[in-house]
């Protein structure tokens, strides 16, 4: 045994010019962060504000104080506040029901309900205005659809609220839910000790423990809410009820890039109406926030003689927000032509085989959709492990800064980072000498700024389950960062690697409101397909299309619970 | 050529001053014990020796080359340091040869020399047999070995061990005590202990730094500790020590004091350069005082404890009970709460002056 060694030693390594690999990863992580987030939401700011290269309020007041705007302004504030009051209240009731009780079907039920959220909210207004069409499976047969020729209630501002309420309110629910779970048991069974009723212990005890959560949630909600843009434009458009997302869509589709500095100037605005919203609700959640220790142990309430009425409760909301729209699509999409009922002599696979196989339009945009996404997903999980890895087990300012910027461009509605994105890429690249406007190349750009912070998610829960030591063994045996993140870090990261990958993946395949700014001739992805079928008259098709995303998300979501055992929990929303 | 060198080295964290200008010298080879109460230092001083952190001042040499230092900040992946951490640290997903042929891969070493070595080594620890398992499937004291493996393997001439046997049962660490000992043996190798226990420090160092807020308070071999504590803090810390005070110390000059302890003359033994002082503070232990017929302190029995092979009585003397001693009683014995007896006195040290420049906590 050669153990004492003086000449052993590792001449190789010392032989080696040391490449400093942390330096390495971190000035790639600014330049990447840097490039995609920060300087085009800067452009944004410059455009915004200095188009001329000076501060002109003047002009600043001409183009915010138009009637059109403040009409839109007033809308998107107003339908944003009431859809997060419903969004909340559901969301809430759903968390203390599926969180606290031992409700039936707990499981399959909380899939459901978190199931809105993962189809494009595009198909969730298509669907729902199918709801009443002849051809709903549900209302149909019953006489209750419309009439033809009536006013669809849903395109009105207050169908806006319904639909963007019920489609946030999983946000809610996932944010309470979250904190139920680190709610200790004995709190909630010293109260019942000391006599409360279920009612009583929610009120008094459950809720302000879980005060905190509610108003993360309700934020989350808000910025949902206020950047959604498929719902707003599927239902807002047809209803004229303007609001700055639909605005701003609207009129850089009917002016072009002339218009795009006082674009700038509204998406800004938006972007301050987002901010001023979540600062609002992040502000009223500290106040009487309390701090709880972690539970040990999972709290259940038996719902004893109310198991019934509350199962009839909750399933009942699951078949109108889901099972009616959903079927409804479904049924549309299987019908030869909008209005017809569906029977067994409409009954066709027509729009199914058109959007598959025989429109091309569709196949190209599913196409491109495709590859742009698994190249994001493709970058962006190397780059959220390499992020991970800062914030978690380094600090400093840099490390703040990055996870700053992709938190905002996360948070900011989709549409905002689409201007920036035309405005960043409109110019002649530098180096290269073209511009990237009008190309797949700027979606891409707005994909990856825009799920940094969702890939970013599960990745930081899974380092959050390492032993830091194990990094800093590596470290010792000599192993640069690089040598460890691959050898070390991603095979105990791999589940909350894949997790983020499906998560991009879904979000990606969907997205729809930085590609519709940012679509062309040339760049067309499946998002915003459904809203161009739609206005183009082909509902049925458009219905097919929705069918099939809403196909695609469902087996991705089942696909993940295969492995979602060996997640932390919370990562993958749909698993209870 | 000190193997380790550290310089007046300070580090915060915030406005925390966690290190406060430690000073400290290892020989080659030797096995030094960094000792002290949780919240002391002793784990960021490791994490600075390895390189994990940044000092804020001071510098650190590693046989004779600068590592860390105003300006130089030489990464763990650089400084051939051996680390056991105290969970081990094992990667799991990788088997236990992998875990112990890591360091040898990365360090660009060929694969059949890497694995001939890997497999030396394992022989060494005892784990020839275990070369394909996953740590997963290892004992506490299998893992402990692989970790040490992988300390040996990289050929590391420092080795930091940071409170590795914290989380096992008592009847496991005395084993592992003594692979711990045969591994210094064999390797040859400087090893950093960090620990809370001073059981482990004593048995297992050449020599023991007590640290106490952040700063060495005496670093010296463990019987020096345990008989020549440097202030009250370590007489209390070792061995069940106690601190009393005496009136009137005369120091005889060749080591020897006298003193009186509550009024009785006691001898006891100082540093050589102690003065007379009208009060002075003396550090004992349980087996320094016993129980005498007649002459000597007088004192009651607060509480009597069952300790195997011997009881352990506390006393309170003094005019009022202030002065609450100890001692140990050969076990067939009777002695109870309330008891009245008396105790002498057969050894104990004279405190250093705390008010005066106080000696250097190193050295032999």
């Amino acid at each position: 045994m050669s153990l004492s060694v003086e000449t052993g030693g590792r001449p190789r390594r010392a032989l080696l010019p040391r490449v400093p690999g942390e330096w390495l990863v971190l000035a790639g992580l600014v330049l990447f962060v840097g490039a995609l987030s920060i300087l085009p939401l800067a452009r944004l700011v410059q455009a915004a504000l200095f188009p001329a290269g000076t501060f002109d309020a003047a002009r600043i007041a001409e183009v915010l104080g138009g009637r059109r705007v403040a009409e839109a302004t007033i809308n998107t504030i107003w339908i944003s506040c009431a859809a997060t009051a419903l969004a909340t209240v559901t969301g809430t009731l759903a968390a203390l029901l599926a969180g606290l009780t031992d409700l039936r079907g707990r499981t399959l039920w909380v899939f459901g309900f978190v199931l809105p959220l993962m189809i494009p909210p595009q198909v969730t207004a298509l669907a729902w205005v199918q709801a009443f069409s002849p051809a709903s499976p549900l209302l149909g047969p019953l006489g209750l659809s419309l009439p033809p020729g009536m006013r669809h209630p849903l395109y009105s501002a207050w169908g806006i609220v319904l639909l963007l309420g019920f489609y946030n309110a999983p946000l809610v629910f996932l944010s309470v839910r979250a904190g139920l779970r680190r709610l200790p048991a004995d709190l909630v069974e010293a109260a019942r000790a000391a006599g409360a009723g279920p009612l009583a212990l929610s009120r008094d005890i459950v809720l302000p423990l879980v005060r905190g959560a509610v108003f993360a949630g309700a934020a989350l909600a808000f910025v949902s809410s206020i950047g959604n843009f498929g719902i707003q434009a599927m239902l807002g458009i047809p209803a004229r009820v303007p609001t700055l997302i639909t605005l701003i869509y609207r009129r850089l589709n009917a002016y072009g890039p002339s218009a795009l500095n006082d674009m700038a100037l509204m998406a800004l605005m938006l972007a301050g109406l987002t901010v001023v919203g979540m600062g609002l609700t992040g502000w009223l959640g500290r106040r009487g926030d309390q701090r709880v220790e972690g539970a040990a142990r999972r709290l259940r309430l038996p719902l004893g003689r109310w198991q019934i009425p509350a199962g009839l409760l909750a399933w009942g909301y699951l078949a109108a927000c889901l099972l009616l729209p959903l079927s409804a699509l479904l049924g549309t999409a299987l019908v030869r032509g909008y209005g017809q009922p569906l029977g067994p002599d409409t009954i066709t696979f027509e729009n199914f085989a058109n959007a598959l196989f025989h429109h091309e339009g569709i196949r190209k945009a599913f196409l491109t959709s495709l590859w742009l996404t698994a190249l994001a997903v493709a970058v962006l999980v190397p780059v959220s492990v390499a992020l991970g890895y800062v914030l978690s087990w380094r600090s400093g300012p840099v490390a703040r800064l990055l996870q700053l910027a992709s938190e905002l461009a996360y948070a900011l509605p989709g549409i905002i980072i689409g201007v920036a994105m035309i405005l960043f890429f409109l110019r002649p690249m530098p180096l290269i000498g073209t511009s990237f406007y009008g190309t797949v190349w700027v979606i891409l750009a707005a994909y990856l700024a825009n799920y940094l912070a969702l890939a970013l998610r599960p990745v930081l829960g899974g380092y959050a389950q390492i032993d830091r030591a194990l990094d800093e063994a590596g470290q010792v045996a000599g192993a640069g960062l690089i040598a460890r993140l691959r050898d070390i870090v991603l095979p105990s990261l791999a589940p909350a690697a894949a997790a983020s990958a499906i998560l991009v993946f879904m979000s990606a395949i969907n997205e729809i409101q930085t590609s519709v700014l940012l679509v062309s001739s040339r760049a067309q992805t499946i998002g915003p397909t459904i809203i161009f079928l739609d206005e183009a008259g082909s509902s049925t098709l458009a219905a097919a299309v929705g069918c099939l995303m809403v196909a695609v998300v469902l087996g991705l979501m089942l696909a993940s619970l295969a492995f979602g055992r060996r997640l932390p929990e919370g990562v993958l929303p749909w698993r209870d | 050529m000190s193997a380790i060198d550290i310089q007046n080295l300070g580090k915060s964290f915030g406005r925390t001053e966690v290190l406060g200008g430690v000073s400290l010298a290892v020989g080659a080879g030797e096995f030094v014990a960094i000792l002290g109460p949780s919240g002391c230092g002793k784990t960021t001083l490791l994490r600075l020796l390895a390189g994990f952190e940044r000092p804020d001042r001071g510098s650190i040499r590693m046989g004779g080359r600068l590592v860390s230092g105003p300006g130089v900040h030489l990464p763990p992946e650089g400084r051939g340091v051996g680390v056991v951490f105290q969970t081990y640290a094992l990667w799991p997903h990788m088997s236990v040869a992998g875990n112990v042929a890591y360091g040898m891969k990365v360090g660009g070493m060929g694969r059949a020399p890497r694995e001939a070595r890997t497999q030396a080594v394992l022989e060494t620890v005892g784990l020839g047999e275990m070369a394909a398992r996953r740590p997963a499937d290892l004992s506490g004291g299998q893992r402990q070995r692989v970790a040490l493996a992988r300390c040996l393997a990289m050929e590391a001439r420092v080795v930091l061990l940071d409170e590795p046997l914290a989380n096992l049962d008592v009847h496991l660490r005395d084993t592992l005590e003594a692979e711990f000992a045969d591994f210094h043996r064999r390797s040859g190798a400087t090893m950093v202990y960090v620990t809370h226990d001073q059981a482990e420090a004593l048995a297992l160092a050449d020599r023991v730094a007590v640290m106490e807020a952040g700063r060495i308070v005496q670093f010296a071999p463990p019987e020096r500790l345990f008989r020549e504590p440097a202030c009250a803090m370590v007489a209390g810390f070792i061995g069940d020590g106690r601190v009393v005070e005496v009136t009137d110390l005369a120091p005889l000059g060749d080591g020897r004091a006298e003193a009186r302890l509550l009024g009785a003359p006691v001898r006891l033994r100082c540093a050589p350069g102690e003065r007379p002082r009208p009060r002075a503070r003396i550090a004992l232990h349980p087996g320094d005082l016993h129980l005498t017929g007649g002459e000597g302190v007088a004192a009651t029995v607060t509480r009597a404890t069952f300790r195997g092979h011997h009881l352990r009585a506390e006393l309170a003397a003094g005019p009022d009970g202030g002065v609450s001693l100890c001692l140990n009683v050969a076990a067939p014995a009777r002695i109870e709460r309330g008891q009245r007896v008396t105790v002498a006195l057969t050894d104990g040290w004279v405190l250093p002056d705390p008010s005066l420049p106080s000696l250097p906590a190193q050295g032999l």
